[in-house]
């Protein structure tokens, strides 16, 4: 198995941790092509989650923004609202596999951790749920959730007290930890495997949608757009058509108050300042100061709040498959608001910046032509931010 | 001959065991760095290590990471650390090592990172995020005699440990346990084998750290091993003495007499 794409991925990992990331790398291997294993992964996909989710053609937006057909992949729709549940029940399921009866994940915004308690319950498996203390305060809803499914919430102090700083004591813990407990990994981060097996668990999103749109449009679309943070549910909508070259694949990251200001959490996009560089076992464009140190990202949507993104969207950026660009909070805060009364459909404000980025292009566009936007995730979560801003 | 390579036979001659004791570079500020330095050369301490404070330290528990977070928060920069090893270097040929994560290096700059370590006098790296599957991108710009790249091992490490420690130089960095730095003597349970096995894999001295915290650790472990690495004891006595020297010195006695 590939540990990298390219100069990106890795395992820039303490020795301690070579072991289970070996032990879980040769289990993955082992399963992902276990029929018994997909079947039963694709059964939860369907019976559980309720897949698959619809690719909507939206009439109204389309023809509000009088340019090319633009369809909706409703990740919405999935139970616990997003799309992080799919790569929990691929994961867990592995976790059952390999004897493990505990599970730890990390969790910024609380999407993640509300999958993976979820996951947890349904399985039986013991949780603990690390979240940054700033987090827990912010994301009192979610962190209630988390309890009543089950799961212990154990909070960080160290550092900023949010997402990387979860994801680090998560690492540590999983060391100590091993023998019975699997972590789970919210993003296509981290160290190899995670980055290629969360991708692979959330590439269904891409197949479904690919398989859509032949069957509505006889024809593939001519864009893709995807939020992206650490970026999973854009590595699982784009990688069924990374050998299609005629496929435009873009991933919008939150370019904050504006990439100028500094506050924003973009490291791809033009005139973000990203560096290559090492965090969390992988080597990756991160948000970093002249010394290395890890700069805070900041974003109005609490899940695309990242420092840095997945491997291999650094791998796409710099052969120049996809292409990378940044909304501000404001742009991404008009088009929830424009989704929600176009269309009645509220989104996340995380596909709000996929969203907005749409709004740009698509008019441009010729009628001919389909764009493809990821609804991530539904924007209940973050009803109250907006309410704060509008 | 490197330093360090040159201290562990100075004290196999004599039958000794070297003490290793680890600072963070910056904590609570640069100007104190230099005084504990030479403390804990006085105190009897063989080889230092100095940590590079890093905002997001994978390997570390509560108490070096704090002081990481000191450091960092009294200014603290990668250039004042080289600085401060240059004017450590008029005073002491004590070897030096720099404890620095890899996202430190790379965005110094890999070349120009490993070039001004040999120009100051630092003896050799430890780098806990770069295991042996990376660290051929760093190995093939070093040269072993100016600089080590201290290979570390853990108890988990079972066929890897002949693979860590081929072709590396200075010492073999032994793991006590499964866990981060700090935790209190929680060794491995099975250590005394553990630390057999290494020794039988490796031509290299072998030093054990992670977790020893005091005097009876020290006896407990130093038979099997050729070194004892203290790190954040010493970073704890610091802070409750708040950076007395004298207290510092005196300390590192207690441990080493």
């Amino acid at each position: 198995m590939k540990r990298k794409f390219g100069d990106f991925g890795g395992q820039y990992v303490p020795e301690t941790l070579m072991y289970p990331l070996k032990e879980l790398e040769e289990a993955y291997e082992k399963y992902k092509i276990d029929e018994d294993f997909i079947n039963e992964y694709k059964y939860y996909l369907k019976e559980y989650v309720g897949r698959q989710s619809p690719l909507y053609y939206a009439k109204t937006l389309t023809d509000y923004l009088g340019g090319a057909k633009v369809y909706l992949k409703r990740e919405d729709l999935n139970h616990t609202g997003a799309h992080k549940i799919n790569n929990v029940i691929g994961q867990l399921l592995l976790a059952k596999r390999m004897g493990k009866t505990k599970v730890i994940a990390e969790t910024g915004a609380g999407q993640h951790g509300v999958a993976t308690a979820t996951g947890a319950a349904l399985f039986g498996m013991e949780c603990t749920v690390f979240m940054g203390e700033e987090d827990i305060r912010r994301q009192k809803l979610n962190v209630f959730k988390m309890e009543l499914l089950g799961a212990k919430v154990q909070p960080v102090v160290s550092g900023t007290g949010t997402l990387k700083d979860a994801t680090n004591e998560a690492i540590r813990q999983w060391v100590k930890l091993v023998e019975d407990t699997f972590y789970v990994i919210g993003s296509v981060v981290g160290p190899h495997p995670y980055p290629t097996m969360v991708r692979d668990f959330q590439r269904i999103i891409g197949d479904e949608a690919r398989q859509q749109i032949l069957e509505k449009e006889n024809k593939l679309p001519d864009t893709v757009i995807a939020c992206i943070g650490g970026g999973s549910n854009a590595a699982g909508i784009f990688y069924p058509f990374i050998e299609e070259e005629e496929v435009s694949l873009i991933g919008v990251e939150a370019g904050g108050e504006g990439i100028g200001t500094g506050k924003h959490a973009a490291v791809l996009s033009d005139g973000a300042d990203g560096k290559v560089g090492v965090l969390h076992g992988m080597k990756t464009y991160l948000l970093t100061d002249d010394d290395g140190n890890i700069k805070p990202a900041f974003s109005i949507s609490a899940g695309l709040d990242y420092p840095g993104t997945g491997p291999e969207h650094s791998f796409l950026h710099n052969t120049g498959r996809a292409k990378y660009e940044a909304v501000t909070d404001q742009e991404a805060v008009q088009a929830f608001k424009l989704l929600s009364e176009t269309e009645g459909i509220i989104p996340a404000l995380e596909s709000s910046h996929a969203v907005a980025y749409a709004l740009k292009i698509v008019p441009e566009m010729a009628k001919d032509e389909v764009v493809i936007i990821n609804i991530s995730g539904r924007g209940d979560k973050d009803v109250q931010t907006i309410l704060n801003v509008i | 001959m490197n330093r360090i390579t040159k201290k562990f036979q100075e004290l196999q001659s004599k039958n000794k065991k070297a003490f290793i004791g680890y600072l963070t570079a910056g904590d609570p500020n640069i100007e104190k760095t230099e005084e504990f330095v030479y403390a804990l050369e006085k105190g009897g301490t063989d080889i230092i290590e100095l940590g590079i404070p890093f905002s997001d330290p994978l390997a570390d528990g509560p108490v070096i990471q704090d002081a990481g977070l000191r450091a960092l928060n009294a200014g603290v920069t990668v250039d004042k650390i080289m600085d401060l090893v240059k004017d450590i270097r008029k005073n002491t040929e004590i070897p030096l090592l720099f404890l620095v994560y890899y996202n430190t290096i790379l965005i110094y700059g890999k070349e120009k990172f490993i070039r001004t370590c040999e120009e100051i006098g630092v003896d050799g790296l430890i780098i806990p995020d770069l295991p042996l599957e990376e660290r051929d991108e760093l190995e093939k710009i070093m040269d072993y005699d100016k600089l080590c790249l201290i290979p570390l091992v853990a108890p988990t490490s079972k066929d890897r440990i002949r693979k860590i420690i081929d072709g590396c130089n200075g010492f073999v960095y032994c793991v006590s346990s499964l866990g981060v730095t700090g935790g209190k003597s929680n060794f491995y349970s099975d250590i005394q084998s553990y630390l057999q096995d290494v020794k039988e894999n490796s031509s290299l001295p072998i030093a054990v750290g992670f977790g020893i915290s005091c005097r009876d650790d020290i006896k407990r472990l130093e038979d099997h091993v050729d070194g004892v690495i203290v790190g954040s004891a010493i970073v704890r006595e610091i802070k409750r003495s708040k950076g007395d020297v004298i207290v510092l010195k005196e300390y590192i006695e207690s441990l080493t007499k």
